[in-house]
């Protein structure tokens, strides 16, 4: 257990960060916490709006503010606390120990700049190195990334690549510095499937190559069950459950887990009408009491609509915010 | 890159060739002809007016005073109907006078437009960004002529400076320091008014531009990747929001001449504006004729300037 607490690169503590509106405030991120150990890939799953990418920016400082605001929590990388940091402390952190990959790779580059030009600024702000090893390393890493012609492909702009070629350039970027963690942020949502399957099969040869932990953020169970060592699942600015890949998919235990897992495609349900979740997320600024979930829930119980459950330890790292379900876990 | 000059260069002169019809029409079909200046003068008896109309070759049909005039214009004849001097002379003289006008107010209006846009842009919500927004919305809802007789009292109550025209009548023969001083004076006030309203609006848009830079995915990701804010802004927001200035900065030639015809009117500064203003007034045709083909030839330069500078800065337009 002590090898696994010195495992840890980021630990997340009851993160909270608001928006604050001019009546309402909307509590996107509502005391989540995770850990992410040294080398592991971590899942965090969930439906749109429900604080994922929030989440990953508030680690990072890049939340516009205001209107954000982390209200409370902590987020100890190395030791040291990311939301006390100020931003010159911050500025060496980013790209260098914790590097982030964005959904959108039509507009994560900035057109007007070369993809060489991108990449070698990423690697010059934290290190001094001569020119000629910048424009070496740059190549290498394109070439890693699986670029072909990389040494002609530094002096293209952006448009001039495929959604998967730039993709596949902001994940060099984000390698430049090797930094300890990369935050990936539904990186192939925007990509078709089999452009995606290839980057998910190089962000997992690259993850063993390069000995770093990815944060994977993505709504997509898929991609959860090819990549994840463990998963968090959140709902509502919090997390509801978390499991190793395996247990989730096997034994899932939050009622929005199963329900979510019951809403896959799978060849045995083929033909059949698929499940769906009744109701809509809740907006963060009118939150249910209670568990956030209950309104849509099937299992819910009268203290669910009051009392917000604590996450249950099921053993085996696999915890519940549900007081209604047991393990072992019926089958929906 | 060739081919590109040889095409605009033919549709700008189709284009050229339409707005000389145009405006030649719509300047012949005004009611009230040149011959009709003064009605109720005693002197213009109707055969008198037929001898101009005849004189001025206003009795030929529009084709032939149309093919009159431009050959005139390009054979360098052309002479005003009022007084009789070359038309290309009468502008080139006025040109001159409103030139340093034009100059400083457009090196004002952009290097103080720029800085404020930006600034307020960056610290959003900021004491900065208040008063720029509220000292720009209070400059662009003040009527021109209202703030200039403001600026004019001011200056000259305050500070004893001579304002109206372009030199104090009477100092021709002041030591050259003295008429140096003179000229300065009469230009500052002019050149300030036609700048304030300039960075008023220009501001604005520099500001908007910025903001919606700012918020772009690929901002974020050059702060993702541990770039100092002032890079940030500098290098990778600023360039973007600077693209569709470039776009005006071609458009500001046109400007050189119908600019400040309200600005001159005020300080009686015998430039273009007032020129033009005047020929209108007097039905001066070729000189009315005149300064629309020189615009129209102007903002014709000014957009191909646009077109070739933005190639130049946007590596996604390929002409």
């Amino acid at each position: 257990m002590d090898i696994q607490t010195d495992n840890i690169l980021l630990d997340v503590r009851d993160l909270q960060v608001f928006f604050r509106g001019d009546r309402t405030i909307a509590r996107a991120v509502d005391g989540v916490s995770f850990q992410v150990r040294r080398q592991e890939t971590v899942c965090i799953v969930g439906e749109s709006g429900c604080g994922k990418t929030v989440t990953a920016l508030a680690l990072l400082g890049l939340l516009p503010s205001p209107p954000a605001e982390i209200a409370g929590g902590q987020a100890l990388f190395n030791g040291r606390d990311l939301l006390t940091l100020e931003e010159a402390a911050l500025q060496s952190i980013r790209g260098r120990k914790i590097a982030m990959v964005f959904q959108e790779p039509m507009t994560s580059l900035n057109p007007l700049f070369t993809i060489g030009n991108q990449i070698e600024e990423a690697i010059r702000i934290h290190n001094r190195l001569a020119l000629a090893e910048i424009q070496e390393r740059c190549i290498q890493l394109l070439t890693d990334v699986g670029i072909r012609d990389a040494h002609r492909r530094l002096a293209d702009y952006p448009h001039q690549l495929s959604g998967g070629q730039r993709q596949r350039v902001m994940i060099a970027m984000a390698l430049a510095c090797e930094p300890d963690l990369v935050i990936a942020d539904e990186p192939t949502t925007a990509l078709d499937v089999t452009v995606q399957s290839r980057i998910l099969k190089l962000l997992r040869d690259l993850k063993e190559r390069h000995h770093m932990a990815i944060q994977y953020i993505t709504h997509d169970l898929g991609v959860v069950s090819s990549i994840a060592d463990r998963v968090y699942v959140m709902y509502a600015g919090m997390v509801v459950e978390e499991a190793t890949a395996g247990e989730l998919f096997n034994q899932p235990g939050h009622p929005y887990t199963q329900a979510l897992l019951a809403a896959l495609p799978t060849r045995e349900k083929r033909g059949q009408r698929l499940y769906n979740i009744a109701g809509n997320v809740p907006h963060p600024a009118y939150k249910p009491a209670g568990c956030p979930f209950h309104p849509r829930c099937r299992y819910r119980i009268t203290t669910c609509e009051t009392d917000l459950p604590d996450m249950v330890d099921h053993g085996n790292g696999h915890l519940v915010r549900c007081p209604v379900v047991d393990y072992p876990l019926e089958e929906l | 890159m060739l081919s590109f000059i040889g095409r605009s260069l033919v549709q700008k002169l189709i284009t050229l060739f339409f707005v000389a019809v145009v405006s030649f029409l719509i300047i012949h079909l005004a009611p009230g002809e040149p011959s009709e200046i003064d009605p109720l003068n005693p002197k213009f008896t109707p055969e008198i007016m037929e001898r101009m109309r005849q004189e001025l070759n206003l009795d030929k049909p529009y084709h032939i005073q149309f093919y009159l005039f431009y050959r005139d214009l390009f054979t360098g004849k052309t002479v005003s109907w009022k007084d009789q001097r070359p038309v290309m002379a009468k502008i080139w003289e006025r040109f001159l006078n409103s030139l340093p006008l034009f100059i400083i107010g457009t090196l004002l209006t952009w290097t103080f437009s720029f800085p404020l846009g930006i600034g307020s842009a960056i610290n959003r919500g900021s004491p900065l960004d208040k008063s720029t927004t509220f000292f720009a919305y209070m400059l662009i809802s003040i009527p021109g002529f209202f703030f200039a007789y403001i600026l004019i009292i001011l200056f000259v109550n305050w500070l004893h400076v001579p304002v109206i025209g372009m030199e104090t009548f009477g100092f021709s023969n002041a030591p050259p320091l003295f008429q140096i001083m003179d000229r300065t004076w009469h230009t500052v006030l002019p050149s300030i008014l036609g700048a304030t309203a300039g960075i008023a609006v220009l501001s604005r848009y520099v500001r908007s531009q910025m903001l919606e830079i700012i918020n772009q995915d690929y901002v974020r990701t050059a702060r993702a990747k541990g770039l100092p804010t002032e890079t940030v802004y500098y290098r990778h927001a600023l360039r973007n929001a600077l693209l569709p200035f470039v776009t005006m900065f071609g458009l500001i030639l046109p400007g050189l001449i119908g600019g400040s015809v309200i600005i001159e009117s005020i300080f009686a500064w015998p430039g273009m504006g007032r020129m033009a203003y005047e020929a209108i007034l007097a039905r001066d045709y070729p000189v009315i004729l005149t300064v629309n083909f020189i615009s129209a030839v102007l903002v014709l330069v000014g957009t191909f300037i646009s077109d070739i500078l933005y190639m130049v800065v946007d590596p996604r337009i390929k002409l």
